[in-house]
């Protein structure tokens, strides 16, 4: 079953053509690597489908229903949850406050939503910063409270954008780990990563981009070999 | 309603707009440096219209030819303010920043009322006092003198901004200020530079208005809602935005006031800021 | 899995949110006072004090409900007051409505009106909402002015009594309770939205409204239904300023400096928080009035250059307020406690 289809998507800004007709599909239950040089158009693509953009071209739809055009809110109930490059979490709040927006958007039960809270912050292992504010915890940690904020909404498609940049490798294998457990929930991801070391061995799927364009799509052993995306990063370099 | 009535109208709008573009410039350069509103951009019109006054009264000196002293000590009043107080709002939440500001504009009229007290004062004999009559229109001579004087100081700011390497520093503090830095350009100058400009020239402009408008330590209040609808007509950050919004509000001002009642020229100026801050909010010129 | 009991166990006691009972013992017996007051101290201008603490105080959690909450900050609240005591005013004296039900509707009013602000300025950002909504306060400010059945620049009187059906009184007592009670409504209405979803989404618009959205908060809606509640008890807050004075005119209830004055209480006292309006409502009518009576009056301006420098010195130092101030020191003190506990608990 199709979960996320994205046709012929194009994003121009000005005179700039972030993404260029740019088409994938995506399975319930799949991890999907997107994966590029910088400046590729990865976050642009998210934007589209998290509602940020609205294309201007294409659609997108998930589970049949076009969510191309929807206000980022919308988006979210609809089912699709995203973090951002920069954690963003709510600083003002502690951890366990930070979950509980999200988990308030299914009841509107505050004590509810914090028994909910507490098991999001137990699967990313940050239960001991419940009432810690979110201020105080280092950018790894915050990373994954934005994570686990983002699955407080039940979403059924989560957009993680570089969520182990930065990391030293036993974090690393900490979001690896991370991931699976939500793949395993039933939790589809698609996941931006210049970390290839994070994404490829987890991946179902990866998708190239380059210059707005995609480049190549495949298992991610085949990407790893393709000579075309092999150009594409060094030419960079 | 002669036509010669709405050339003299439109002829006096064109004039107190171009004041309100050189205030509006001050406070275009400080927000386009460092997206900071200054809230107390009228009270160094006030100081400027003091300064002028001051000169004239104590030691007998026309305030069109202290124009350059009052611009000067109006940019080390701007600098000061810069470095003792906006410098530590900087990085600080807006709240904190638009409340520095008002704090400020309410520490300059409490000062002036104190120092110089509340009553109304005017520079009575000037060079420039009368009027002339130009192809039948009769203009006041300060009201023309002040128009002519934002127009020089404008181009002067303009020729400043594009074709000195100062000018150009602060044009690229105001685009990038960490790419700035990284070429050696130092942010803290920058940013000082801007508020001793932008202070000057609202104080300048105050010193052509002395010449015909009354003193008093509330002046400003007059001003800055004005320069705001000004700076927002003409995008945060142009300077000739601000030179020709100030044109246009200038003279809807008169004109609307003609026609509705000069109790309603205000409102319909702020009617025309909401109107801009709905359906064009860079303004004329602006970066987004 | 025991560990994380303990960890519930900790965090329920010393809570990051949440009153403890040592608190809460402390405001009852607070409110205690409060509520006889009137009993010990009759000096009228000693209840005066109080009553305009009290009104200064329900005007800033009124505010913060949209300011210091939700984010919005808006310079213009004055707009509110002036049309609630306005409306309940014009409504009573030229309408006979009685009292009770016009001052509701003046709260209804508003709220509608700030639906019309709000749907047209929401989508600004920061400053140019802030200079949005002092013209829009302004452009009602020049509406007043020059309208005549509104008394123009003249204004409008109330009658001189009427008692609890009119909300008139003579003494200043029953004006005392009125304050009162119109402040602990805003308060409590205040408490419920903190502790309801409401309080959090208005927090999370607060601090990054892009991951609000992503976690399904319509940024729109919610600001509008903040500005609302904050809108209905701002002109509430009016019309008991004209049941109490039995005048009005634009220069006293539609002033562009009572907005300013709204939103400096709560960031005095601390933005975001409940008690923090009530500490600086009380901090600044002490500041205010001190320094009326020692310098005001001659016109010398030195109350304006002591307020402002006080307004200054704030946002450059204490941009929590006091309360903000308070909770760093206590925070300090638990952070300590928490480590002697873990380290006992192994």
């Amino acid at each position: 079953m199709t979960l996320l289809h994205v046709e012929k998507v194009s994003k121009h800004f000005g005179g700039i053509c972030a993404n260029e007709d740019i088409s994938f599909d995506m399975d319930a239950g799949q991890i999907v690597g997107l994966i590029g040089p910088n400046g590729a158009g990865k976050t642009t693509m998210f934007n589209c489908i998290a509602g940020y953009s609205r294309p201007t071209s294409g659609k997108i739809s998930l589970n049949g229903i076009e969510v191309s055009g929807l206000r980022p809110d919308q988006c979210a109930r609809v089912g699709i949850g995203r973090t951002f490059q920069v954690a963003r979490t709510f600083h003002s709040m502690s951890a366990m406050e930070n979950v509980m927006v999200g988990a308030v958007l299914g009841s509107r039960n505050v004590s509810a939503a914090r028994e909910f809270g507490w098991q999001l912050l137990e699967l990313v292992s940050l239960a001991k910063f419940a009432d810690k504010p979110a201020a105080s915890m280092t950018i790894s940690e915050q990373r994954r409270l934005a994570v686990a904020r983002s699955l407080a909404i039940k979403p059924r498609l989560l957009l993680m954008d570089e969520v182990m940049a930065g990391l030293n490798p036993s974090e690393v294998k900490e979001m690896v780990d991370t991931v699976k457990k939500i793949r395993n929930q039933g939790i589809s991801c698609l996941i931006v990563e210049h970390v290839l070391e994070g994404i490829m061995p987890i991946a179902d799927k990866i998708v190239v981009l380059d210059y707005g364009k995609k480049i190549a799509e495949g298992p991610p052993h085949i990407i790893s070999n393709d000579p075309v995306v092999i150009s594409a990063y060094l030419g960079d370099e | 309603m002669t036509s010669e009535i709405i050339i003299q109208t439109l002829a006096s709008g064109l004039l107190i707009g171009l004041i309100y573009a050189l205030i509006a410039i001050g406070l275009t350069l400080i927000f386009g440096v460092m997206d900071i509103v200054n809230f107390s951009h009228g009270e160094f019109l006030m100081l400027g219209m003091y300064s002028s006054f001051w000169l004239y009264a104590i030691y007998h000196l026309d305030p069109l030819y202290t124009l350059p002293l009052t611009a000067v000590l109006l940019f080390g009043v701007g600098a000061v303010v810069y470095r003792v107080v906006i410098k530590k709002v900087i990085d600080a939440p807006m709240l904190a920043q638009i409340f520095a500001t008002f704090g400020l504009m309410i520490l300059f009229r409490g000062l002036a009322q104190f120092l110089w007290k509340p009553d109304f004062r005017t520079v009575g004999n000037s060079v420039v006092s009368g009027s002339v009559s130009l192809s039948g229109i009769q203009i006041g001579l300060p009201q023309l003198t002040a128009g002519v004087g934002a127009i020089l100081v404008t181009l002067g700011i303009y020729l400043f901004l594009t074709k000195t390497r100062t000018g150009a520093a602060l044009e690229a503090t105001a685009a990038d200020k960490e790419a700035a830095r990284l070429m050696g350009i130092d942010s803290q100058r920058m940013f000082t530079l801007a508020w001793g400009v932008g202070a000057a020239c609202a104080g300048v402009a105050g010193g052509l208005l002395s010449t015909f408008f009354p003193i008093f330590p509330e002046i400003g209040a007059n001003f800055i809602l004005t320069a705001f609808v000004v700076v927002n007509l003409g995008g945060f950050g142009s300077v000739i935005g601000a030179l020709l919004a100030g044109i246009l509000v200038g003279v809807i001002e008169v004109m609307g006031g003609f026609f509705f009642g000069p109790q309603y020229k205000m409102g319909i100026v702020l009617c025309l800021f909401l109107a801009v801050l709905m359906f064009r909010p860079q303004g004329l010129m602006g970066k987004a | 899995m025991n560990q994380l009991k303990e960890i519930q166990a900790v965090s329920a006691a010393y809570g990051y949110t949440g009153y403890k009972w040592s608190t809460r013992l402390a405001l009852i017996l607070l409110l205690g006072v409060v509520i006889f007051f009137p009993f010990f101290e009759k000096s009228p201008s000693h209840q005066n004090f109080i009553i305009l603490v009290l009104m200064a105080a329900q005007l800033g959690v009124a505010w913060n409900i949209i300011g210091g909450y939700a984010g919005q900050i808006s310079l213009g609240q004055v707009a509110f007051y002036g049309l609630g005591a306005y409306t309940s005013t014009l409504l009573f004296t030229k309408f006979g409505v009685n009292p009770w039900l016009a001052i509701l509707i003046g709260g209804l009013l508003a709220a509608c009106i700030s639906l019309a602000i709000g749907w047209s300025c929401f989508r600004l950002k920061g400053h140019y909402f802030a200079m949005a909504t002092i013209a829009v306060a302004e452009i009602i400010q020049i509406v007043f002015t020059n309208w005549e059945f509104a008394g123009a620049a003249v204004g409008l009187n109330l009658p001189m009594e009427g008692g609890w059906k009119f909300l008139i009184f003579t003494e200043k007592e029953p004006y005392y309770y009125l304050a009162l009670g119109l402040l602990l409504l805003t308060l409590a209405v205040n408490y419920l939205i903190e502790k309801s979803y409401l309080g959090f989404y208005f927090r999370a618009i607060k601090d990054e409204p892009d991951a609000a959205q992503s976690l399904g908060v319509n940024l729109r809606l919610y600001k509008q239904i903040a500005f609302a509640i904050s809108s209905f008890f701002t002109a509430l807050g009016g019309s008991l300023y004209a049941h109490k004075e039995l005048y009005i005119d634009p220069s006293s209830v539609l002033h562009t400096g009572l907005s300013i004055k709204m939103a400096l209480v709560s960031i005095l006292g601390g933005v975001g928080t409940l008690s923090g309006p009530v500490i600086g409502a009380a901090v600044l009518t002490l500041i205010e009035e001190s320094t009326r009576m020692l310098f005001g009056g001659s016109g010398k301006g030195t109350d304006l250059i002591i307020y402002a420098a006080l307004i200054v010195a704030i946002a450059v130092y204490y941009p929590s307020g006091v309360v903000g101030w308070v909770r760093s020191y206590l925070s300090r003190r638990t952070a300590m406690r928490q480590m002697r506990l873990e380290g006992r608990g192994a």
